[in-house]
């Protein structure tokens, strides 16, 4: 590819910067984070703690907490627990567009991956939609490819309202935008957003994402402060496991939602935490370092730094990992995923997927596997406000 | 002895046990309310507003809803939420709640006075949950409350009455009915607050985190009725030093 590579640190003109402190001192921490230094004591002695501090949250992502995960698991199941009960709450994604304009050379969707790109219309959407209603689910989550064009936020407003004749909640995984945006979007009907910053490590990021609005770091990562001042209920994180680093990535996601939440404790936290998928045209494409192990260390670090926060397992994973994650950390599944454009109940698939899934099981049998484990499927825990 | 009764609101109960509906299966709910005796039972309106599964079909039929405003961030929120409740069928009573912090959960007292007053207006029966604060349960009750439900400790932290000195306080002053509402870790805690003259106590993570949640609801039912017991029947004072004789007074008897 021969675009020349534009500084991805600046943000671009029409970017809101709104001066958020929370970059630096999350960049600072990460910095400042060697897994390497922690033993088995500081593992144990986090686990003696009621609250975490970083610190603590630090050592139970170490290599060192690894032999130990039994015992992290049973901490970070009676956190869940204690703040979750039994509840598992169930939602599907649902992809209204595949049109990107940025480059990732990780993902399925980006711009110079030749596959088929589909937008759905209106009644397109709320076809989908009907069929996904028709399962029972009452949470969706709208996504769409990064195209500010093609998927323009009048466009994603509307899917948001036709989604509200048809679901409790509604939430959003689609391009960081400002603040007016994010209250516009919410006016229709989106209760929260989730916005992956994939890594944290700035330079790593740069030789990821070579073109397009993704690249500009900072203005991706202050994308939940915006959308909590859009007035979005609730905020999700993620970094994609397996890009850099991925303890230090996984300690920088927990310190973004952590100062997030001391800086807007209204705010409702989510964390995701998916690792690197094979995509089409790419099979080389795979989590590296990050095993189950290290993915359910990562979890369960979440779950017992922030007890409170929602955390979904993701359909890269597989059944046998997914349902006994709900046991331990995890307190949202999705079911009945398609990551296509098009393709719900009998609807005509129109474009590509983003990635391979490892879990297709239907909302029917997702559901009998929650109840099997004596745990609550909870189809809607919110009230749109 | 007189029958002793709970009154809410101008409403009559025999249990002063307000049993919890969230964290646990709906199948169990109907034994936990039987075995509980309980004749409340709360429930968070977002969990009544769902088509599939809705809390409300295992409620068994004959006990009071008493539906609360969870997701709350303002007064604002927490009266629609209560206005909703009522569209759904949930009945008058509403339990306030009123949370800006979604990690420790703390009630926000100022503006659950606000809701307070706009929905004891409407003739909602309001049980504000709230930081005890004998001001704010002044106002609570100005505001119209029906009873006052000052939390014990954080919610689901099972840690007791950790508040105990100032919940005592408004039960010594607030002539309205004193619920014990969050914090509840075990029968023991909520005997502890009956014995203290709570006119009711309320439970949910206690007993949803049991192993045998029925057996669990059972235990608190005798606690809590072996306290109320305890304080109608005027307990002896415990006195921090001996007080056998009268040595200053003495004289005036020779």
């Amino acid at each position: 590819m021969s675009e020349a590579r534009i500084d991805h640190m600046t943000y671009l003109p029409d970017m809101e910067n709104i001066g958020s402190d929370i970059q630096d001192r999350v960049i600072a921490a990460m910095e400042s984070y060697d897994p390497e230094k922690y033993t088995a004591e500081d593992v144990r002695a986090a686990l003696e703690k009621d609250v975490l501090t970083p610190e603590d949250y630090g050592a139970l992502l170490s290599p060192a907490a690894t032999p130990l995960m039994e015992e992290i698991a049973q901490r970070a199941q009676a956190e869940t627990r204690k703040h979750f009960g039994s509840s598992i709450q169930l939602f599907t994604p649902l992809y209204i567009a595949n049109y990107c304009e940025n480059y990732c050379i990780y993902c399925g969707f980006n711009c110079h991956n030749k596959i088929h790109r589909a937008k759905l219309d209106y009644s397109e959407i709320e076809k989908e939609m009907q069929a996904i209603s028709s399962t029972g689910l009452e949470e969706v989550l709208i996504l769409t490819g990064e195209s500010r064009k093609m998927s323009d936020v009048e466009y994603i407003g509307e899917a948001c309202r036709i989604a509200k004749k048809y679901f409790k909640v509604t939430g959003l995984e689609v391009y960081p935008m400002n603040t007016d945006e994010y209250r516009y979007l919410h006016e229709c009907g989106a209760d929260y957003v989730t916005v992956f910053q994939e890594t944290y490590n700035s330079d790593k990021y740069e030789t990821l994402h070579l073109a397009g609005h993704k690249r500009i770091f900072p203005y991706r990562f202050n994308a939940q402060e915006r959308a909590i001042r859009g007035g979005m209920r609730g905020v999700g994180f993620a970094a994609l496991l397996g890009l850099s680093d991925f303890r230090k990535d996984a300690f920088a996601t927990g310190i973004h939602a952590y100062l997030i939440q001391q800086k807007y404790p209204h705010a409702d936290i989510a964390f995701s935490c998916p690792r690197l998928r094979p995509i089409i045209n790419n099979d080389k494409i795979n989590p590296k370092d990050v095993h189950e192990t290290q993915l359910l260390q990562v979890m369960c670090a979440y779950r017992i730094f922030m007890p409170f926060a929602s955390l979904t397992i993701s359909t890269r994973e597989c059944a046998r990992f997914r349902d006994n994650s709900i046991k331990i950390a995890a307190t949202k599944i999705s079911a009945g995923v398609d990551v296509g454009i098009g393709g719900h109940g009998d609807n005509e698939r129109k474009g590509d997927e983003q990635f391979e899934i490892s879990d297709g099981r239907n909302v029917k049998e997702v559901y009998d596997a929650i109840k099997a484990q004596g745990l609550q499927p909870v189809m809607s825990e919110y009230i749109y406000l | 002895m007189e029958k002793d009764k709970l009154i809410i609101g101008g409403h009559e109960f025999d249990s002063r046990f307000i049993l919890g509906s969230g964290k646990y299966s709906l199948e169990l709910i109907k034994a936990a309310v039987e075995n509980a005796g309980a004749q409340i039972i709360t429930l968070a309106l977002r969990r009544a507003n769902s088509d599939v599964d809705n809390i409300l079909d295992y409620i068994p039929k004959g006990v009071t809803l008493l539906p609360n405003t969870s997701g709350a961030r303002n007064a604002e929120e927490a009266v629609r939420i209560a206005r909703l409740s009522r569209e759904l069928g949930c009945g008058d009573f509403v339990k306030i709640e009123i949370m800006r912090d979604s990690k420790y959960l703390l009630p926000e007292n100022y503006e659950t006075i606000k809701a307070t007053e706009i929905l004891a207006k409407e003739g909602f029966v309001v049980m504000p949950y709230m930081y005890p604060d004998l001001n704010v349960a002044r106002d609570l009750k100005n505001a119209g409350a029906a009873t006052i439900m000052p939390l014990g400790a954080p919610i689901g932290t099972n840690k007791g009455i950790v508040t105990k000195e100032f919940i005592k306080i408004l039960i010594e002053e607030i002539d309205l009915p004193i619920i014990v509402d969050a914090g509840i870790g075990k029968p023991s805690h909520a005997c502890e607050a009956m014995e203290m003259g709570a006119a009711a106590v309320m439970a949910n993570t206690a007993i949803a985190t049991a192993g045998d949640i029925p057996a669990m609801a059972e235990a608190f039912r005798k606690a809590i009725e072996a306290g109320r017991t305890a304080y109608l029947s005027g307990m002896g004072r415990v006195r921090d030093r001996a007080s056998a004789s009268s040595p200053l007074t003495g004289f005036l008897r020779d």
